[in-house]
């Protein structure tokens, strides 16, 4: 044992690695990862044809569209203003700015339940901003809009939070020179400040973006939840299982978690490439 | 002291930066922000105060008389008391073996942790329900000795501390990283133990960032919704947690009682970002 760990880590001579590391893959396998495992296996004793069966029913196929589409906009809803939020959070000062800094937290710690009826009352037909949004035909409550406005404030702080250090990264001084050297504000923007926040920008898109696809709570109260129109992906497995339809539910499940995994190796690809870049730009 | 002009850093004055124009984009910017903020956070937070308080504290107040949510407060709070602790033993141990030592697929093991958070909450429920739900693997064995997991506390246990499984974790990881190992390793030299050292050097350096990754894992505990609904079973003074208890009566039109304890948990949240930027304004935290 002990030559394998050797080879297994550097030496070092603090002590608890194998306290310490055999107690986090312990509990981690046994709370995440066989969990997860059961799921794969579950719906692989699907035949195949049953598996198809569920995932490219046309109800499912519905609720991909809905799922899919309402985040990739949420994300690009948040990809705009979360980079009007934080230049104006890194850039200027104004009163209540630290408030500010500290409310675009809140959909972290606010659990999603509530977000969910607090956006359905104030959108709602006569709600404090559906009522002014109603008149011009603009219904946002159990529609996509709604689907995709409570998508877009649970997932908001991701891309404020990933695009903020990468702005107060960008070089003043290299600003100001292309400006003396008589680039515009749109020059300087595009050649300069986007070039540097675009790596944090995409990572916070799509942690956005992996956020709202698997979001359940906030969405289900503002949906309406009709089949094919208003139905996401996880209400599809919800009604899956309250059918007690285990296998249907587990086979859904997969579809999900397969897109988990897309989405988490995107944002660690993404984050490499953003550091390789800044390593370059500082040799 | 006297106010001096700054000449250099971020606040420096910036020639030719004061035109018109330049104060016109400022202005334009922290409008669109403002205006977007308030629309899509600020004025739900204000309305679930609003519709709580909407008939009176006394109303407010009688809310919590139901036996049904004061059963939800108390099953919420059970949870987050067993959750967490659990969690921040699971961080702390992940943090100092990732943090401390050199080991081979240390990066995928930290990809590993987070998993949870790029899991869907409902899919994070659906696990414990193939698992040990009535048809789930373990089903007939469970019935057959008459424990009951899913529709049950146990199953709510799980579901949220699958969801809440990297938040201590996450926040201790790279502050420990930061920190380095020097004063640990120096320690250990002169002939500390391994928890003296612990006790008595890692945890006084890392206590605001373990405060602030205990108090996000609590908030997230009390507030899960989707993974707890799945292997709840909804029942009325049994199972549902405080979530839970929002949206039966949300359905049934008692908005008042629903946005009664939709403010606790608002109120909670709050406290949490408030103890956040406690912790960030002391400059205790990294960044």
């Amino acid at each position: 044992m002990a030559a394998s760990t050797r080879t297994f880590r550097e030496p070092s001579v603090l002590p608890g690695f194998g306290l310490t590391f055999g107690f986090t893959t312990f509990f981690l396998s046994v709370m995440v990862l066989l969990p997860l495992a059961a799921l794969v296996l579950v719906a692989a004793s699907m035949h195949w044809l049953d598996f198809w069966h569920v995932v490219a029913s046309p109800r499912a196929l519905g609720s991909y569209r809905l799922s899919f589409g309402a985040s990739l906009l949420a994300a690009s809803v948040n990809a705009v203003f979360g980079f009007i939020i934080a230049w104006t959070l890194t850039r200027y000062d104004f009163p209540g700015r630290k408030m500010v800094d500290a409310l675009i937290d809140m959909p972290f710690a606010l659990p999603t339940a509530v977000s969910g009826i607090a956006l359905t009352t104030v959108f709602a037909r006569n709600g404090w901003i559906g009522r002014y949004l109603e008149p011009l035909g603009v219904h946002v409550t159990y529609t996509w809009i709604g689907v995709t406005l409570a998508l877009t404030l649970i997932s908001m702080p991701f891309t404020v939070r990933a695009v903020q250090p990468a702005l107060a990264e960008v070089q003043r001084d290299l600003e100001d020179a292309a400006e003396t050297l008589g680039a515009g504000r749109f020059t300087v923007f595009r050649r300069i400040i986007l070039p540097t926040v675009l790596p944090a920008l995409l990572t916070g898109f799509t942690l956005s973006f992996a956020r709202a696809v698997g979001e359940y709570g906030s969405v289900i109260f503002i949906a309406g939840n009709l089949p094919l129109k208003t139905e996401i992906t996880p209400l599809l497995i919800v009604i899956h299982l309250e059918e007690f339809d285990y296998r249907g539910a587990a086979a859904l499940g997969v579809v999900m978690l397969a897109i988990s995994f897309v989405m988490l190796l995107a944002i660690n690809l993404l984050q490499a490439w953003g550091r390789g870049r800044l390593l370059r730009r500082r040799s | 002291m006297a106010a001096l002009p700054r000449l250099f850093g971020a606040d420096a004055p910036r020639p030719g930066k004061h035109t018109w124009r330049h104060s016109l984009t400022r202005w334009l910017f922290i409008g669109i922000s403002l205006t977007f903020l308030v629309a899509v956070l600020i004025a739900p937070l204000l309305t679930v105060f609003a519709m709580a308080l909407a008939h009176g504290i006394g109303v407010w107040l009688h809310a919590f008389s139901d036996p049904d949510t004061l059963a939800a407060i108390r099953l919420t709070l059970l949870t987050a008391a067993v959750v967490v602790p659990l969690n921040t033993i699971f961080g702390l141990a992940a943090a100092w073996c990732i943090a401390k030592f050199e080991f081979r697929a240390k990066s995928m093991l930290i990809t590993l942790i987070d998993l949870p958070l790029a899991v869907s909450p409902v899919v994070a429920g659906l696990v414990f329900v193939l698992l040990f739900g009535l048809n789930g693997w373990f089903g007939a064995w469970l019935q057959e000795h008459s424990i009951s997991v899913i529709f049950a506390l146990p199953g709510i246990l799980l579901a949220t501390m699958f969801v809440t499984f990297p938040y201590v974790a996450r926040e201790l990881i790279p502050l420990m990283q930061q920190l380095g190992n020097d004063e640990e390793e120096a320690a250990i030299t002169l002939g500390a133990g391994g928890w003296l050292t612990f006790f008595r050097v890692t945890l006084p350096k890392i206590r605001w960032g373990l405060v602030y990754g205990v108090i996000l894992c609590n908030a997230r505990a009390m507030g899960e919704f989707g993974a707890v609904s799945v292997v709840s079973g909804h029942i009325r003074g049994l199972t549902n947690t405080m979530p839970l208890q929002i949206e039966i009566l949300y359905n049934e039109y008692n908005f008042v009682g629903a946005f009664t304890v939709a403010s606790l948990l608002t109120a909670l949240a709050a406290l949490t970002l408030l103890v956040k930027s406690g912790i960030d304004r002391a400059g205790y935290r990294r960044r």
